[in-house]
């Protein structure tokens, strides 16, 4: 790192900020699984003084993705006729039966990559007699876009195109998360594109319950440490507010066409976090009058189970933050990115697999 | 999973617009920016729009990432 720009000037300015506030051991959490990559890439941890610990969360959509899901998907993919799409993310991800939508894709089953939910309907209109179900997998950031390839798909009268519904919401999952006593968040790196959609006042009832600072920050590293300097300023103060560190694309309502979007589809349920368990009200159902649109409803599946983990993964106190993952005993050892044993290892954006590539 | 790239719409159809990222053009939803017009700069997840920029926003979060890549050569990746 040899630049001089103003970014570079950005970066000092910050990293002397957190080492002034930083007095006691302090733990805080980066949520969003882009913010945990970043971090590993740029080896911003090497940056901060020993008693600050930046713990992982539950920020890796794909990694908290019940295995139930993952297996249901599967036998969809199996069923003739059908054509099951999804972000390329979700295909290595081992389901409840220890299988992959890979492995599955590689006998035979009918698994396509795309790169938007809008690519699926475009194939559902395509293939009128094949149908075409997409793996809704997704924080507030994604889950707009899908709901809106929803939409399409019913004014386009694309009758074959459903979604398996598995999103989650991140806010009410943050206030959960304080709750257990074994985790001691003392503040939060929010996400920046999660936050770009439901806006600053979203973190209000965060900050409030669990007297915590919520901090949005965007992805590059100044945008992080500027953030982590003010959580750690914020702890230091005894304050608990919300901030924008990046008004760029985060507004205080977010982005309110998308919202009313989700409003208008999804209602607010209880959802199966994998390794966690069920949190009341962090996920996101299909509306009765979207049940057309339901790959849960039109095929008669059953609702996700929060599954057990592979033994000895430690994926669950890894994503609620309580250790990090060179604390699981088999990080390194027995599982590899090359033969992962949970969903952290194998998502590229999961904790184990960042601090694998970039070390701890 | 959660990456946003800035974008500028060169053209729309409809619901759908086209939009550059350096130079490469790329189908975008626009559902969820009713408001945006051919010019504007958006944020780009998952095929879709997410957010209207203005132009000073996403030049400084281009000129960020841009500064910071050529800082570290080693550390070029996804956006
Ligand atoms: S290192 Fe492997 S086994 Fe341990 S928590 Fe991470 S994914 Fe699970």
């Amino acid at each position: 790192m040899t630049g001089a720009g103003p970014a570079r000037v950005r970066v000092e300015a910050a990293v002397r900020r957190i080492r002034e506030a930083v007095a006691r051991p302090l733990r805080i959490m980066e949520v969003c699984g882009t913010h945990t990559m970043a971090i590993g890439r740029h080896g911003l941890r090497s940056l901060f003084p020993p008693d600050l610990r930046l713990l992982s969360g539950p920020g890796c959509p794909v990694c908290v993705t019940p295995g139930s899901d993952i297996d249901q998907a599967i036998d969809l993919a199996r069923r003739p006729g059908t054509v099951v799409t999804t972000f390329g993310d979700m295909l290595r991800v081992p389901g409840a039966r220890r299988e992959t939508l890979d492995a599955a894709r590689a006998a035979g089953a009918h698994v396509r990559i795309v790169y938007s939910a809008l690519d699926a309907v475009e194939l559902a209109r395509n293939e009128p007699a094949t149908e075409v179900v997409f793996i809704g997998v997704g924080f507030e950031t994604t889950s707009p876009t899908i709901a809106a390839a929803m939409k399409s798909a019913r004014e386009g009268g694309v009758a074959n195109f459903s979604v398996l519904p598995s999103f989650k919401l991140v806010p009410p999952a943050m206030t959960a998360l304080c709750a257990a006593p074994d985790v001691r968040i003392e503040g939060f790196l929010c996400p920046g594109h999660v936050s770009a959609i439901i806006g600053v006042r979203a973190y209000a009832p965060v900050a409030e319950a669990a007297k915590v600072p919520c901090v949005i920050a965007g992805f590059d590293p100044v945008d992080i440490l500027e953030g982590v300097a003010g959580i750690v300023e914020q702890v230091r103060d005894g304050r608990h507010e919300v901030v924008n560190g990046y008004p760029r694309a985060v507004h205080e309502d977010g982005n309110p066409a998308a919202l009313a979007l989700l409003e208008e589809i999804f209602e607010v349920g209880d959802a199966a976090w994998r390794g966690i368990g069920v949190i009341p009200r962090t996920g996101l159902n299909v509306r009765e009058g979207w049940a057309a649109l339901d790959a849960r409803r039109k095929f008669g599946l059953p609702a996700p189970e929060p599954d057990d983990l592979p033994e000895g993964c430690s994926c669950g106190l890894v994503m609620r933050g309580v250790i990090v993952p060179p604390e699981c005993p088999l990080f390194r050892g027995a599982c590899t990115p090359a033969a992962p044993v949970g969903p952290c290892m194998v998502s590229s954006e999961g904790a184990c697999a960042a601090y694998h590539k970039y070390g701890g | 999973m959660c990456l946003a790239i800035p974008g500028r719409i060169a053209r729309i159809e409809g619901d759908v617009g086209f939009a550059e990222f350096g130079g490469a053009e790329r189908r975008v939803g626009l559902m969820l920016v009713p408001g945006a017009r051919v010019g504007d700069w958006v944020l780009v997840h998952a095929g879709y729009a997410i957010q209207t920029l203005d132009e000073e926003e996403a030049l400084e979060s281009l000129r960020l990432f841009e500064e910071l890549l050529a800082d570290e050569p080693g550390a070029a990746g996804a956006p």
